[in-house]
């Protein structure tokens, strides 16, 4: 197990996408699973900034991870209001160009991408949010 | 990230190397509008060097794809995109939404 803590913020993200990446390829994720964790990684840590701290400033992220035989999990921890993503309706893929909407597509991402994503909200100790991928030769 | 803009008689090209995020994404956003504010509409987007993006490129592509779209004045091609940035666009439905050609002088001639 290991833990990253990073101030919230958008510059930050590289920062954690590496973090992330390296300890999904020592928990032996492959190429693709590691694209996954990539990117799951970004879109929550970029809600979490967006909309958990929206207008907050000194606000920080607490990213742990951990991995077992069978798969890989990030527990991603703020302690800004409460955003239930799960919430988010799922975007209109279908839809033309001038109807697409802009919200709603990292979400979509994230929960594409990964094999479980679960939100719980602790109250003052603030949001938790678990993405697991399973390994492949488990599956 | 790094954008590299290039401007031919029917075209624009702008070429992105690096990670597009919800840090960058901004400056792809400021690129397509300056080409934009120059009266033009036409944009080939060369994805070669490009490491990464995330739905904020994805939204940033979007927002430039129906303003360049508008009034039939135009239109944003893609060309060389990497296999693990398409495979997002493709899980996304943005393939669609754009044409995406496997080189560049194919993409600047299709203007």
């Amino acid at each position: 197990m290991r833990t990253l803590i990073i101030p919230a913020r958008f510059d930050q993200l590289d920062a954690i996408r590496r973090f992330a990446v390296q300890a999904a390829a020592d928990a032996g994720l492959d190429e693709k699973g590691l694209c996954a964790v990539e990117m799951a990684v970004d879109e929550a840590c970029s809600n979490i900034i967006e909309h958990a701290y929206r207008g907050i400033s000194n606000g920080q992220i607490e990213c742990t991870c951990e991995s077992d035989a069978t798969s890989f999990t990030v527990i991603l921890r703020d302690r800004g209001r409460p955003f239930d993503i799960l919430q988010v309706p799922e975007p209109d893929l279908k839809a033309s160009l001038k109807k697409r909407k802009v919200g709603g597509l990292g979400i979509y991402l994230m929960r594409q991408l990964m094999d479980v994503v679960r939100y719980e909200n602790l109250g003052d100790m603030g949001n938790v949010l678990t993405l697991i991928k399973y390994l492949k030769s488990a599956e | 990230m790094e954008i590299k803009m290039q401007r031919y008689k029917h075209c624009d090209l702008l070429a992105i190397k690096g990670k597009v995020d919800s840090y960058t994404a901004p400056e792809l956003s400021d690129a397509i509008e300056k080409i934009n504010n120059d009266g033009r509409f036409k944009i080939v987007i060369d994805m070669a060097e490009l490491e990464y993006m995330s739905s904020a490129g994805f939204r940033a592509l979007l927002v430039g794809q129906r303003n360049c779209k508008r009034y039939n004045r135009g239109e944003i091609v893609l060309a060389r995109v990497p296999k693990k940035i398409m495979e997002a666009l493709e899980l996304t439905g943005f393939t669609p939404l754009f044409k995406i050609f496997d080189d560049v002088t194919a993409a600047v001639g299709y203007f």
